[in-house]
């Protein structure tokens, strides 16, 4: 189905004269607009939260997935050797894109931030690290292994999915729930606005029951409450998703410190993803009151 | 027709002709509400048939019954209105609803209101007006169509006779344009009065069926 456009404009702009149909009821029309808001709000935050560990979890599979590191523990005098053997066994295992060995900087740094800069890496027995990169296939890590303990008995793999295996799965999980909560919201929204229309119909049972007789259709009387709780959500959720955009924006943002948090937000075109809640808003709410009214009005005669 | 379990009308046939002026009477509960509502759809037979312009309503569907309304205007002893629109705004409803522009028809709406006598009224609210001026504005709702068909139920059990007199006067005069007259009413003083003007035809719910009346009224 292709939407109509003309359609769609004659509804958004509306029938002056329908409009004053139905008497304007201040109270129930704020808590419309309210509920709307305070679920665009909310939806902003579950978008930024799935989004932030869709991007975690992209990363983590990514980065991780493809690096391996090999840990060399030999005796001083053995470990040029061994690192040697252990450089050409990687390089004519298949899966494996490229192996190298780390240099002293590199391991220093690693090493950094548990000892502090003036570690003096080349007397200390620590052991040579190997960074293994894999390419698209990937290689056998089972099969790599006993190669290794064949020819370079101090080497140790370490393929890194011990432990980014949980991490992607509660970065996963995490993504999962940002989502299921969108939905919750929606169903919510949805649920409210349908609470709220059906109390509309049902205050303005008179009125419906005049028109009805004046030979309106059901179309018609539905359009009326339809398009008044339409704009309602339309405007509250596009007022709750600048909030929430504000209040996602000013999020402090500790870049190298906090990791995980930090990736709270919106990144480049990400920040387009919550523009789309105000019309998702509006269309539950549309389909809310539409459904509402055609029940109510089907059991009128 | 049954309602409540009970039945309420049976065995009635009857053909509205155009152009004609029928009074149905009969005592209280008899069912002369219901035989209108099913005159104008709000009611379905639960067996027989009931035709409206020649569709059965059974086999109409919502919209063809708000389109048939567009052809029958229909006032009731307690009319509603949209309380929160001024009369004119009232009267206006079926253009408004139907689609139709109101401002092409402004004329046609202050010559009837001029009609009924509301032109002074036509910013009132309807729960400012009166009984009386209460079913002159239902009544201009009901024809300000045009409608082929006008069902009154108890038009004039509110108000005081002369109002009541003025009203069947408008009826009258709208029957004489052609249109077809259903009044339901138990005020047997209106019908007498009727008879001296217009070729009325008296129906008598009672025992559940439909009675032609006698001429003796």
């Amino acid at each position: 189905m292709t939407p109509d456009l003309t359609r769609i404009t004659a509804f958004l702009a509306g029938d002056v004269q329908a409009d004053r149909l139905v008497p304007p009821t201040g109270f129930t029309a704020r808590l419309t607009v309210f509920v709307a808001a305070a679920m665009a709000f909310l939806t902003v935050f579950a978008l930024a939260l799935s989004l932030a560990t869709g991007r975690l979890a992209d990363r983590w599979s990514d980065e991780l997935a493809r690096a391996s590191t090999l840990r060399i523990s030999a005796p001083m005098d053995q470990r040029e050797a061994q690192t040697t053997a252990a450089l050409r066994v990687l390089e004519t295992t298949p899966g494996v894109a490229s192996a190298r060995a780390l240099s002293d900087e590199e391991q220093r740094a690693l090493l950094e931030p548990w000892f502090g800069p003036d570690l003096p890496v080349e007397s200390l027995p620590i052991p040579q690290l190997i960074e293994v990169i894999e390419d698209e296939t990937g290689y056998d890590a089972a099969g790599l292994r006993l190669r290794l303990s064949a020819e370079v008995p101090g080497a140790v793999l370490d393929d890194h999915t011990r432990w980014r295996r949980p991490l992607v799965m509660a970065a996963d999980r995490l993504r999962l729930l940002g989502w299921l909560s969108i939905a919750l919201i929606g169903a919510a929204t949805a649920a409210m606005i349908t609470l709220a229309a059906q109390a509309a119909l049902a205050a303005n049972a008179q009125v419906i029951a005049v028109l009805r007789l004046v030979g309106a259709r059901d179309a018609y009387i539905a359009q009326a409450f339809v398009r008044r709780f339409t704009l309602r959500a339309l405007g509250g959720a596009a007022a709750g998703t600048v909030l929430g955009m504000i209040a996602v924006l000013v999020l402090p943002s500790a870049q190298a410190e906090a990791g995980f948090l930090t990736g709270l937000g919106f990144q480049g075109w990400h920040w387009i993803w919550p523009l789309v809640i105000p019309p998702l808003g509006a269309a539950v709410a549309f389909a809310a009151t539409r459904h509402a009214a055609q029940r109510t009005l089907r059991e009128l005669s | 027709m049954s309602y409540g379990g009970g039945e309420l009308l049976s065995d009635i046939s009857l053909t509205l002709s155009p152009g004609s002026f029928h009074f149905l009477t009969g005592p209280s509960g008899a069912g002369k509400t219901t035989f209108l509502k099913l005159c104008y759809g709000a009611l379905l037979p639960t067996a027989g048939h009931v035709r409206m312009f020649g569709a059965d309503v059974r086999d109409m569907s919502r919209d063809d019954v708000a389109l048939a309304r567009r052809r029958i205007g229909v006032v009731h002893q307690d009319v509603q209105f949209l309380d929160h629109l001024p009369v004119a705004d009232n009267v206006a409803l079926p253009l408004i609803v139907s689609g139709r522009d109101r401002t092409d028809e402004s004329e046609n709406l202050s010559e009837l209101l001029n009609w009924v006598g509301l032109s002074k009224r036509a910013g009132a609210l309807p729960a400012e007006l009166s009984g009386g001026e209460r079913q002159r504005a239902a009544l201009a709702r009901a024809v300000i169509m045009s409608p082929e068909v006008i069902l009154a139920d108890e038009p004039t059990g509110n108000i005081d006779w002369e109002m009541s007199q003025r009203l069947l006067q408008l009826l009258v005069e709208l029957n004489r344009m052609g249109k077809t007259i259903m009044i339901a009413t138990h005020d047997m003083n209106l019908i007498r009065a009727a008879k001296s003007q217009v070729q009325a035809r008296v129906l008598r719910i009672s025992q559940r069926r439909l009675h032609t009346a006698g001429a003796d009224l």
